[in-house]
């Protein structure tokens, strides 16, 4: 009774947002990064509360079964990023990192919980915002223009998104629909069709461009290479999850309408071809970031490719795509941040053979990679199986395309596992006797606890998950 | 034949149409970025003009914000910045003036194309509005493609921005304009510091610039 009463969503937007401001204003690094954890951790606390609270609007915000999971996992890996970079050696500076960071988490959950698309449009400003501000915080060149980069093609997308919300909104002002989801689907058969398909695609090549979609994906690579150690788990881990419910929440409007264009078809066609693009980009030998960076490309374009596709089946596949994405490439960003600090190199090449020098780290990353790479036994792999046995049934002749697509990217993850952690020896390597000491736990904690949830998501998703995702995969259409 | 206010509303947008194959065209950085203050007054213009039609007294805000912004604010920072940074004064511009132009009204003759199965349903008034602000965002990623100067493809940012925040305006009745039209300069103001702060990873403060 008395959780039903908190305004819950409204905390866990609020919260982050009051903890970024005094962050900020920290002037000890040492006592922000505590600080931070801390306040991720209340607000994980909050979000999995949310479990326990009736599902429903409350003005601006609403909880439902598709944000609901994300939600809790962006605090997951949210918390795993507080801890990562607590125990990580400070790079730039703290108080643009760690205000940057509270205000991104603050701005994913509202983005998350819109249940406006206006609403919705102006938290991916600010998370795009508090992303340049965590990538600028590196204060070296690359890291700025990096953060630059990002800053302008995300802000073309949202110039695109702002667009397409404009026309939305045409669709249906002869019906006095405001910007409310829940309205917009409700009137979406009397809307004008045309205006309602034309939205569409400024909207997913606005969101897109967040999501890292191809064609406006080249920011990624160069955010995660020249940003700080942890940045890669939220940029390219939750910021796509956030974009993508976005346009998913479009898609269920545009569905509604049979007069309207099949919103699934571009879906299909920028997931397929991030994965190809991927796939070959995937085969660039360079540094280790850039190489998990396409991964992303990749695994996110399967996502999109999932929900293009469309039904409960593809839907579901679709979320678990995201999901193990996130969990995956959370511990492969924490592992590989980790491992250029001990091995002191950024090459895959320089840094190889980690699993005989550090067997923790090592390891760690290769489970990652294999979790990234969408191998079994983990949530990925649920997802791609899912995935493929439904495309096997409605559209076999796209199994070759994203078959080729797949086999392109699992390929290549492999040979950079093969790389990275088991060739080579560590004989070089005096190895310490006892447990972790305080600073490898922070650093090996969070991969370890990342890749353990995406084993369980993968082997025994527990029921009531289940059952939430399922009822997730109804809504899109 | 009649004319009326929403008639005359139209003009800013027609203005600001023309204005960005004035951009397109202008290879000087500085005349590219005078004529995008008179882009930002346009529509500024547009939107009070809108607000009175309407009778939105909100759209008064977002025409002082964006006037603010727009026609003053974002022009001065552009110019200090083209100084600071040390770029040509003339910009390259790839494929050529005449190539963009040519693509330029490729783009306008698509926006017409694509804008115009939405009036079929008898809001004929929409569809006028809405081509010139879709075709002022397309001629602002057209210049963003075309120019390598991070000026320029700045001033390409936000004429796109700016086509958007005209649609808005134009629709009666559209939420949250204010909110979405300060949010969008705020993440241009946000691309504008960035800017600043390339050149070697700090501000460069004035004078010390190539």
């Amino acid at each position: 009774m008395l959780l039903s009463s908190l305004p819950l969503p409204w905390l866990l937007v609020l919260l982050p947002w009051a903890g970024a401001v005094v962050l900020a204003a920290l002037p000890s690094a040492r006592i922000a990064a505590m600080a931070n954890i801390g306040v991720s951790a209340v607000a994980l606390a909050l979000a999995l509360l949310l479990f326990w609270q009736p599902q429903g609007g409350q003005g601006w915000l609403q909880l439902d079964a598709l944000n609901l999971p994300l939600l809790a996992l962006s605090f997951i890996i949210g918390l795993a990023a507080a801890v990562f970079s607590g125990g990580a050696a400070a790079e730039g500076c703290a108080r643009a990192w760690h205000g940057g960071f509270q205000l991104f988490m603050g701005a994913q959950a509202l983005a998350l919980l819109s249940e406006s698309m206006g609403v919705a449009w102006l938290a991916l400003v600010i998370a795009t915002i508090a992303g340049a501000l965590m990538v600028a915080s590196q204060r070296t060149a690359p890291a700025v223009q990096a953060a630059w980069k990002f800053l302008l093609l995300c802000g073309t997308g949202i110039g695109l998104a702002l667009f397409g919300t404009v026309l939305l909104q045409l669709a249906a002002q002869p019906l006095g629909a405001g910007l409310s989801w829940a309205t917009l689907r409700g009137l979406a058969e009397q809307c004008d069709p045309a205006a309602l398909s034309l939205s569409f695609v400024f909207l997913l090549a606005g969101y897109g461009s967040l999501a890292g979609l191809v064609p406006l994906h080249s920011w990624l690579p160069d955010v995660e290479a020249e940003g700080p150690l942890a940045m890669p788990a939220l940029l390219s881990g939750l910021l796509p999850n956030a974009a993508l419910l976005t346009v998913l929440r479009a898609k269920a409007v545009l569905g509604a309408n049979p007069e309207a264009v099949a919103p699934g078809i571009f879906l299909l066609a920028l997931g397929l071809a991030s994965v190809l693009l991927a796939a070959l980009a995937l085969w660039q030998r360079g540094r280790a970031k850039r190489l998990f960076a396409w991964a992303s490309i990749g695994q996110i374009g399967l996502a999109a490719f999932a929900f293009g596709l469309g039904g409960p089946a593809a839907n579901m596949a679709g979320l678990l795509l995201l999901l193990g994405h996130a969990l995956g490439k959370g511990a492969a960003a924490f592992g590989i941040g980790h491992a250029e600090q001990v091995k002191g190199r950024q090459g895959i090449a320089e840094m190889g053979g980690l699993c005989a020098s550090h067997p923790g780290l090592g390891w760690a990353l290769a489970f990652a990679i294999a979790a990234l790479a969408g191998m079994p036994p983990f949530a990925l792999f649920a997802g791609l199986f899912l995935l493929l046995t439904e495309l096997a049934a409605r559209g076999a002749w796209l199994l070759l395309p994203l078959g080729l697509g797949l086999l392109g990217m699992i390929a290549a993850m492999v040979t950079a596992m093969q790389e990275l952690c088991l060739a080579g020896t560590g004989a070089e390597v005096p190895r310490r006797r006892g447990g972790w000491t305080r600073a490898q736990a922070m650093a090996l904690g969070p991969p370890w606890l990342l890749l353990v949830l995406a084993l369980l998501l993968g082997v025994a998703l527990p029921g009531p998950l289940a059952a939430l995702l399922a009822e997730a995969a109804r809504i899109p259409g | 034949m009649s004319f009326g206010p929403q008639d005359i509303a139209h003009l800013p947008g027609g203005a600001m149409l023309l204005i960005s194959f004035i951009l397109l065209h202008r290879r000087r950085v500085v005349a590219a970025i005078d004529a995008f203050a008179l882009q930002g007054a346009m529509l500024a213009l547009a939107a009070a003009w809108q607000g009175w039609v309407q009778g939105a007294p909100q759209l008064y805000l977002v025409a002082l914000i964006e006037a603010g912004a727009k026609a003053v604010v974002f022009p001065i920072a552009l110019r200090r910045l083209s100084r600071r940074s040390g770029e040509q004064p003339v910009a390259e511009a790839t494929g050529g003036v005449g190539l963009g132009l040519a693509a330029g009204i490729a783009l306008v003759g698509l926006a017409v194309l694509l804008v115009q199965p939405i009036g079929a349903a008898g809001r004929i008034v929409t569809r006028e509005d809405l081509v010139p602000a879709l075709s002022i965002l397309l001629l602002g990623l057209l210049l963003m493609v075309l120019r390598r100067d991070a000026v320029l493809q700045l001033v390409g940012l936000m004429s796109l921005e700016s086509g958007a925040i005209l649609a808005a305006v134009s629709l009666a009745d559209m939420p949250l304009v204010p909110l979405l039209s300060t949010a969008g300069l705020m993440l241009l103001g946000v691309v504008l510091a960035g800017a600043f702060f390339r050149d070697g990873g700090r501000f460069v403060p004035d004078g010390e610039g190539g």
